[in-house]
Formats: C-alpha cells, sequence, structure tokens
C-alpha cells in the first residue's frame, strides 16, 4: 500500500472499519459487494479507500454477483473480498461451492445477525456457523475465523486472506453485529511488519503445467489470467488438467485432494485461545462476542471457587476437535454459550463422544450477560 | 453486589462491580449523541491511559427518535461491552431520560440540558447537574455544538477522562474548519461544570 494511505498507530474504530482496513493491510485490492446492515459499513469503508489505493470497488446487483465478481477478480490476480450478512450469505451459497472446486483464494466477511430469512437486520446473531461449512452443496472443507473485537477483525482478516492464499480457497470470516458495530482502539503496525502471504505462482513451462496438480502440499500453482498459462476452470468434477471428467474416479480423487490440502494441514489454521485451562473442572468453549461475557463469568467463577477455564476458537472450522478431546478425558463438563439454537455445541459433543456433560446456553438477538454463564458453569460444576 | 440488567434480557441478574465505568448519553437524532460517544471512547482509548467500548443504540427505532450512545471505560480489559447500569447518565431528550433514567446506579450522576429535559421522577439517591447546553451554544452562535458543550460539562462533572484528553479527542473527530467553534464550546461547558461542582460540594457540606 501507498505509505500515506496505510492506516499505522492507534485508531478509533468499529469492527466493521477494522475488518475493511485489514483486508487492505492484507493487500486486498478488489471489493464487489451489496450492502447489507449489518456489514454496510465494510462496502462503505471500501467504497472510500480503494481508489486511494488504486484498487477496485463494485457495487453488485446483488450478492450472487458479488460472489462471481471476487472469483473472476482472484483468477485475474487480485486477492479479492465481499462483506455480506446472513440473506446475502445464503445468495452466495452457491457460488462459494464454485470458488471451493475451482481452487480460488477469497476471502467472505459475514457479520452475522439474526436469522432465519430477514430475521433481525440490526441485532446480533452466531446462527451461520453450520451454513458456513454445509451450507453449499456437496463434501467441503470450510476454513472459517472467529474475532471477539475490533482488534481481531482487523487482525484475523489479514490472517484469512493469508489462508486463503496459502491454501487456494475461499476463507469466511464469521464475525457478527456486536463486534462489527462495536468501537475499541486498533493498533495498526506498519505496513511492512505484517506478515503477508501470497498465492504460488507456477515455475514450470507453461506446457508443462496442469491447473489442477496439487504438489506436496495439495495446492496447486494459480497463475493470474493473462500470466501465459493454459487454463481450463470448471465448477464439473475434472482431472489434474482442468477437464471436466465425470466419473467417479475422478470425483474421489479429487475430492480427496481438497479435503486433505486443508484436514492434513489443519494445524495452519486452528488458533485457540486458552484462558486458566490448566487445572479447570469446568470449561466453557466459545467464539466471537460471546467470548467476552464467557471470560467474565470465568473470572466471576474463579472468584467463587469454582475452577472454570475457556477455551476460546477463533478459527471455527476446521474444528479443533483434538483439543476437545483432550480435555473431555479428564474436566467435569463443557458450557457452550451461542447466539443460537445449538451449532459449535454440535460439534463439541461429537468431540465429547459422551465421555462427559456438555451443555449448550443458547440466546437470540443479544449477547449473553456472564451471570447467565456462570449459573450454567455452576450447575455443570454440581 | 449490585444488580445488572443483561441487554434486553429483561431479567436482573447479578455481576460484581468490576471497575468499569459506564456512561450512557441520549437525545434524539440529529443532536450529535453518537458523536459524543465516540469522542468520550476516543478520549479514553487514544488520549488517556484507558480503554474503552462504544457502542450505540442501533435499530429503525433509533431513526428521528431516542438515540443513546454508550461508553464503557475500564484500565482493564473490558468483557462486557455494554452499559447496563451506569454510573453517569447524560441526557439531551425528555424521552431519553424518561427511557433510560431508572437505569442510572445508586449514587450515579444524573446531567441534563435544563431546557430540553423536565425531572419528573424524584429519586434521591442520584446527583443531578444540570445545564442549559442548547442555550449556551446558541449563544456562541451554532446551536450544533450543544453537545460539545455538554462534552466540556460531563468532563468537568464526571472526571472520567481529564480537561485535555477530552479536548484532543474534539480536536481530532471535528471538521477542519470548525476547531474553535467546538473549544469555545467545550470551554462554555467545562466552566459550567466547574461552577457546578462547587456549587454541589458546598450544597453537600451545608
Amino acid at each position: 500500500m501507498k505509505a500515506e494511505y496505510a492506516l499505522t498507530g492507534r485508531w478509533y474504530l468499529n469492527g466493521d472499519l477494522a475488518c475493511a482496513e485489514g483486508a487492505l493491510a492484507a493487500g486486498c485490492r478488489f471489493f464487489a459487494g451489496y450492502p447489507i446492515t449489518p456489514a454496510t459499513e465494510i462496502a462503505e469503508r471500501m467504497a472510500i479507500r480503494m481508489p486511494q489505493v488504486d484498487g477496485i470497488f463494485i457495487q453488485m446487483e446483488d450478492e450472487i454477483s458479488s460472489m462471481n465478481c471476487i472469483l473472476g477478480a482472484s483468477w485475474g490476480g487480485k486477492k479479492s473480498m465481499t462483506a455480506t450478512s446472513g440473506p446475502g450469505f445464503s445468495l452466495m451459497m452457491e457460488n462459494y461451492g464454485l470458488g471451493i472446486m475451482m481452487e480460488v483464494p477469497t476471502v467472505i466477511v459475514n457479520v452475522m445477525r439474526g436469522g432465519p430469512s430477514t430475521g433481525l437486520p440490526t441485532l446480533v446473531g452466531q446462527g451461520d456457523v453450520m451454513q458456513t461449512k454445509w451450507g453449499t452443496h456437496g463434501d467441503i472443507q470450510a476454513i472459517a475465523l472467529s474475532p471477539q473485537s475490533p482488534q481481531e477483525c482487523f487482525d484475523l482478516t489479514v490472517r484469512a486472506f493469508n489462508l486463503a492464499e496459502r491454501f487456494r480457497t475461499p476463507v469466511v470470516l464469521l464475525t457478527d453485529e456486536s463486534v462489527g458495530h462495536m468501537t475499541e482502539m486498533v493498533e495498526i503496525p506498519p505496513p511492512g511488519s505484517i506478515k503477508l502471504v501470497d498465492r504460488k505462482k507456477p515455475r514450470m513451462k507453461p506446457e508443462n503445467y496442469l491447473p489442477y496438480e496439487g504438489g506436496k502440499d495439495l495446492v496447486p500453482p494459480m497463475p493470474a489470467a493473462g500470466d501465459g498459462y493454459r487454463i481450463i476452470t470448471t465448477g464439473l468434477t475434472h482431472d489434474e488438467r482442468g477437464y471436466p471428467i465425470v466419473t467417479s474416479e475422478t470425483q474421489e480423487k479429487l475430492i480427496d485432494r481438497l479435503d486433505r490440502k486443508i484436514l492434513d494441514f489443519k494445524d495452519e489454521i486452528i488458533d485457540n485461545e486458552e484462558f486458566l485451562l490448566k487445572d479447570a473442572d469446568v470449561v466453557v468453549v466459545t467464539y466471537g462476542i460471546s467470548s467476552r461475557p464467557s471470560k467474565r463469568a470465568v473470572k466471576l467463577a474463579r472468584r467463587d471457587g469454582i475452577k472454570a477455564g475457556m477455551l476460546r476458537l477463533r478459527a471455527l472450522w476446521p474444528f479443533p476437535e483434538e483439543a476437545i478431546q483432550e480435555l473431555a478425558s479428564h474436566v467435569r463438563g463443557f458450557v457452550v454459550p451461542e447466539i443460537n439454537q445449538g451449532q459449535v455445541v454440535l460439534e463439541v459433543q461429537r468431540a465429547v463422544c459422551g465421555q462427559t456433560e456438555v451443555k449448550h446456553l443458547g440466546c437470540a438477538g443479544r449477547i449473553h450477560h456472564p451471570s447467565e454463564i456462570l449459573s450454567a458453569i455452576e450447575e455443570v460444576e454440581k | 453486589m449490585s444488580a445488572k440488567k443483561a441487554k434486553g434480557a429483561g431479567v436482573e441478574m447479578e455481576d460484581e462491580d468490576n471497575g468499569d465505568i459506564e456512561v450512557l448519553l441520549g437525545g434524539f437524532g440529529g443532536q450529535g449523541i453518537i458523536l459524543s460517544g465516540l469522542i468520550l471512547g476516543k478520549a479514553a482509548s487514544l488520549f488517556s491511559d484507558k480503554r474503552s467500548a462504544f457502542t450505540q443504540s442501533y435499530g429503525p427505532e433509533a431513526r428521528g427518535g431516542s438515540c443513546s450512545a454508550n461508553v464503557i471505560i475500564s484500565d482493564d480489559e473490558i468483557d462486557y461491552p455494554y452499559v447496563t447500569e451506569p454510573h453517569h447518565v447524560i441526557f439531551m431528550s425528555q424521552g431519553a431520560y424518561e427511557k433510560y433514567v431508572t437505569n442510572l446506579r445508586p449514587n450515579g450522576k444524573l446531567l441534563y440540558d435544563e431546557d430540553l429535559v423536565e425531572l419528573k421522577y424524584r429519586r434521591n439517591d442520584i446527583h443531578r447537574f444540570g445545564i442549559p447546553a442548547t442555550r449556551l451554544a446558541e449563544g456562541l452562535g451554532r446551536r450544533i455544538v450543544a453537545n460539545i458543550v455538554m462534552l466540556g460539562f460531563l468532563t468537568a462533572v464526571t472526571k472520567v477522562v481529564d480537561y485535555d484528553a477530552m479536548k484532543s479527542a474534539i480536536l481530532d473527530t471535528v471538521p477542519p474548519g470548525t476547531e474553535d467553534l467546538n473549544l469555545k464550546a467545550y470551554n462554555a461547558g467545562y466552566d459550567h461544570g466547574v461552577k457546578s461542582i462547587e456549587h454541589h460540594e458546598k450544597q453537600a457540606k451545608d
């Protein structure tokens, strides 16, 4: 970024604006989107900022075209992003799958609000966690990150771009209305000191290049359109050449590689914060805005002599089941507060596999009060 | 221990006093309430050695009706980011006063524009500080700076941030070319606040 247009130092920003600045710092130079509460501020910021950094901002006619647009921009060699909320995320689902199938690095920001349908445009929700993993048809591995503050909106947006480039796949930043509209101090490092990852480019001669041949890390190198490499890319099941070959053998080989390119390297993605976990009897598994009342509740429980701890998932997908399994062998139980009817709790239960109690604590259109989570901790501790 | 209300939950719940200072600013759309909250949070976060979280009432009901800005200021990390039982409330409309005054915690400070808010409810467990903020702003030539008058008043009366921090945050935020007017407004509110505090303390002694 041109130095004069890079924000550095301490700023007072809401989560949406911090997310836009994180994208710019990560090298994003193409944004296509359709404004929607509570993600509108991201589009607004990008509309102002993109021209300043010689980037492109397009307000599309809807979210279907927005998603396609950022896939095309990525093939053009740009780091691209869109931002939306539940209803728009639903519209993006088909082409989110296309991005996964064509292996296109890009970032989708979903500032979650209450659903289903139009739901609660102005109020918080965490109901799109499972949609991120299962919302598009077919078998996919998702990568999704979950910030708890404007600072993390900046940091994790940078990380989302780095992971998208590393794994050549769409990455979802699953934030929410509370974090998006909350303003706090955001510290932005100078441009040169932010670690950035760029997609692997092919080094072989164009005639030897196979666009869908994964190397050691199972990620095929990706040229930009116009680099001189011959590309065929399609949503149909394809072989290493990119040719559509609709057979079970090709499907098995392709889907296996798409799965393993993420799952075999998931340690590079999983990002847990541990708080007072070492001697914990009751563990609160939490993410996003819910982490903040959860942390408070854990502190209150400790004050009352209950050995509570917190495992915060900064990356939701791939799910860190090993960390949960390890805890399940020796803790008394888990509490999973979520602003939904029970989503991440299902993954926790899957990992715990009946070894110990898992208590879901749901709410809707608001964040939990610490005292509610404290009560749940007390119940599990008994 | 003090009872706290969860946002929108409508049930009383308990939390200990955690060192956070909660400030609620209320008025109607167009008075610059939201901007005031942003400036206050900025004064704490960027121009003092504190942390702050700023949120606002956000929804269709906020358009043209009552709106509120919520600021939490703390020396430590802020876990719960919403105001539930404010230490200080600042009201610039009757509607906001009637909607939010009951949340003010005992011994809390109620600051209000005395031309715009009539104190209908009796509460003997709080401290009241009135200022003709809008009238003072009109005296300076622009009623639009009434919110900045209020920020000066708030700074002097509550001391949640110091004079210089708030001044820096105002200058960092207002449009170029309006600095002088806004500083005048800030000082007018601050001076009024210093006098109010002296008067309040004298009364308390008597």
